[in-house]
């Protein structure tokens, strides 16, 4: 639907009035206005019931008691300190990914193989992973009492309940986001573009930069924007493998439920619409990929 | 192993370069991020025998949590069926002001932190907040019920649905309901018996993917359940119980259980996406 390449800046245009030309006239293939109203004003409570209440319930929660607390409870140390922590652990998870995903979506989408969609499938198994587990596993394989765990901790090197615990849970999480953005697209492009660059005299880097990258730009943007939202906000992983350790291992979504538990609500829920905002910015910076770039991003791969 | 899969997996002629290089890359991240740390909770299964295995599976309260993980996470689905079928129908066929403000609203819970949708929803509905105050006088409790659970799961569950049946709702061809309509079928006949036989698939594909995704929940959860053993108490959280007393062979056990049925699901889910591609040539 926002695939539609004319639907290029429509916001500066005026809507063009629905085809309904008398107000209780209806064509075989519509409701009537009385129908139309009741299934829209249903929907519409629906999304503001499950999606803008819960939103404004977070902000108008942390500004319960004022400006001051608010910020208050953002500037002290250990807030500080997760803040700090969830954007070193995007800040390596999110470059990881991207990587990952362009190699991946190269050698999937531009080679013919047997067992391509098992790979795909292989790929995107972390979405049907619970967070929980995805935390799990490498406590089994890092752990004191685990696989390697043992060897590596004599060795003095600490994975789990530390920040490279933290980061490959990250990572395991998000790891299908940018691949599964570039996969279709890159499918439907086809490697003409790469065959003709090619016959030139482009080197293989050249064409990859100069003519596949430029390609898919909007849509790698659009996966990394996702996988950034899911890296900062990961909670379920993240808290397996943490071990909580204030102003150590504590990333920003940790942290709100270590100030939750302590009955401190005003806090928790400031640093809740922290996240939230992000998450806002996230879905703004989407939309208006999806409107001004919608044909170049695929529809195929919206998730 | 790499080594094998990449004999299997030899490609047709191209002439263009860095299929070694990729392909070897991607196999070997692939190992080691997801294929291997997930073979160990197989392997530490296994390791405990079949007789220990299955004591640990058929604890009682383990099975609660199980129960209550899928029969929530199927509730939620169900219901983001009908509703999102509901708000993908009112998006792609009526025009309304702030259309695209909903639209775009809808992929919220992809990208709000599920620990802030817990509290929010923790806030909204408990017995002293916005809509948890109205429900009290009706005798109804959501917040630190099981109600609560199947409350926050419809939240994280509503854009898979909304987002598989959309597209195909879209590229639905109009001649068919008219074709309907002309041999004397009501408005309603149309919808149910032209229409949605089409959307099926899509909605298939929504309601495994929501339930999927539900069954796995964690963080949006633990806020609004209450976290009682054998009521409100989810498997991943009792996952996380069993690591926190260094039970680690009943965290494993519950985590191979919960694995096997996401596997089977996914399978599932693939069907139902090849199937749908297959009647409406759209890619979920």
């Amino acid at each position: 639907m926002s695939s539609d390449p004319l639907a290029l800046d429509t916001s500066r245009i005026p809507s063009r009035p629905s085809p309904e030309p008398r107000p209780f006239f209806r064509t075989p293939v519509s409701e009537t206005p009385l129908v139309k109203a009741a299934l829209i004003a249903t929907g519409l409570a629906f999304i503001v019931l499950m999606i803008f209440l819960p939103l404004a319930a977070v902000f108008f929660e942390a500004f319960r008691r004022g400006v001051e607390p608010f910020f208050a409870s953002l500037v002290e140390p250990d807030a500080l300190s997760a803040v700090r922590l969830t954007l070193l652990v995007a800040a390596i998870s999110v470059p990881a990914n991207l990587v990952f995903g362009l190699v991946a979506s190269w050698a999937i989408a531009k080679f013919e193989f047997k067992g391509k969609s098992f790979l795909v499938t292989l790929i995107d198994l972390p979405f049907s992973v619970s967070p929980v587990i995805a935390g799990l596993v490498y406590i089994l394989l890092f752990g004191s009492y685990g696989f390697v765990g043992p060897w590596l901790i004599a060795n003095g090197y600490q994975i789990v309940f530390a920040v490279p615990g933290i980061v490959l849970a990250t990572i395991f999480v998000t790891f299908p986001f940018v691949a599964r953005q570039l996969i279709p697209l890159m499918e439907q492009q086809g490697k003409g573009d790469e065959e003709a660059a090619l016959s030139l005299g482009a080197s293989g880097l050249q064409t990859f930069f100069r003519v596949t990258l430029p390609n898919i730009k909007w849509a790698l943007l659009y996966g990394v924007l996702l996988c950034n939202a899911r890296a900062m906000g990961e909670f379920g992983a993240v808290s397996v493998v943490s071990g909580h350790i204030r102003g150590k291992t504590n990333t920003m979504p940790l942290h709100v439920e270590i100030l939750y538990n302590e009955y401190n609500f005003v806090a928790a829920f400031a640093v809740a619409s922290l996240l939230a905002f992000l998450a806002l910015v996230t879905l703004v910076l989407k939309s208006v990929l999806e409107w001004r770039y919608g044909g170049e991003l695929a529809a195929s791969g919206r998730h | 192993m790499s080594n094998r899969s990449f004999a299997l997996l030899r490609p047709a002629p191209s002439v263009l370069p860095g299929w070694g290089f990729t392909m070897g890359l991607t196999l070997t991240w692939l190992s080691l991020i997801i294929l291997i740390p997930l073979a160990g909770v197989f392997v530490r299964s296994a390791g405990l025998g079949w007789d220990a295995f299955w004591t640990l599976a058929a604890d009682p309260r383990t099975i609660a949590a199980l129960k209550l993980s899928f029969g929530t996470a199927l509730i939620a689905a169900g219901v983001n069926v009908v509703f999102g079928f509901l708000a993908a129908w009112v998006l792609v066929r009526y025009d309304f002001p702030g259309k695209r403000l909903f639209d775009a609203a809808i992929d919220l819970p992809f990208a709000l932190p599920t620990a802030v949708a817990g509290l929010a929803f923790t806030a909204l509905y408990a017995p002293n907040g916005w809509i948890g105050s109205l429900l009290v006088p009706l005798g109804i409790k959501v917040a630190y019920t099981p109600l609560g659970i199947v409350v926050a799961l419809i939240f994280i569950g509503l854009p898979f649905v909304v987002r598989s049946v959309q597209p195909v709702l879209a590229d639905f061809d109009k001649e068919l309901e008219e074709a309907s309509a002309t041999l004397g079928a009501s408005r309603l006949q149309t919808v149910a018996r032209v229409i949605l036989p089409t959307l099926l698939p899509s909605l298939l594909t929504g309601f495994a993917l929501a339930f999927a995704r539900g069954v796995g929940e964690y963080g949006s959860i633990i806020f609004i359940a209450g976290n009682i053993p054998y009521v409100s108490e989810i498997a991943p959280l009792l996952i996380v119980i069993r690591l926190e007393e260094f039970n680690y062979a009943g965290a494993t056990a519950i985590a191979a259980i919960m694995l096997v049925i996401s596997f089977a699901l996914l399978l599932l889910i693939n069907l139902l996406q090849a199937w749908n591609h297959r009647r409406t040539g759209i890619q979920a």
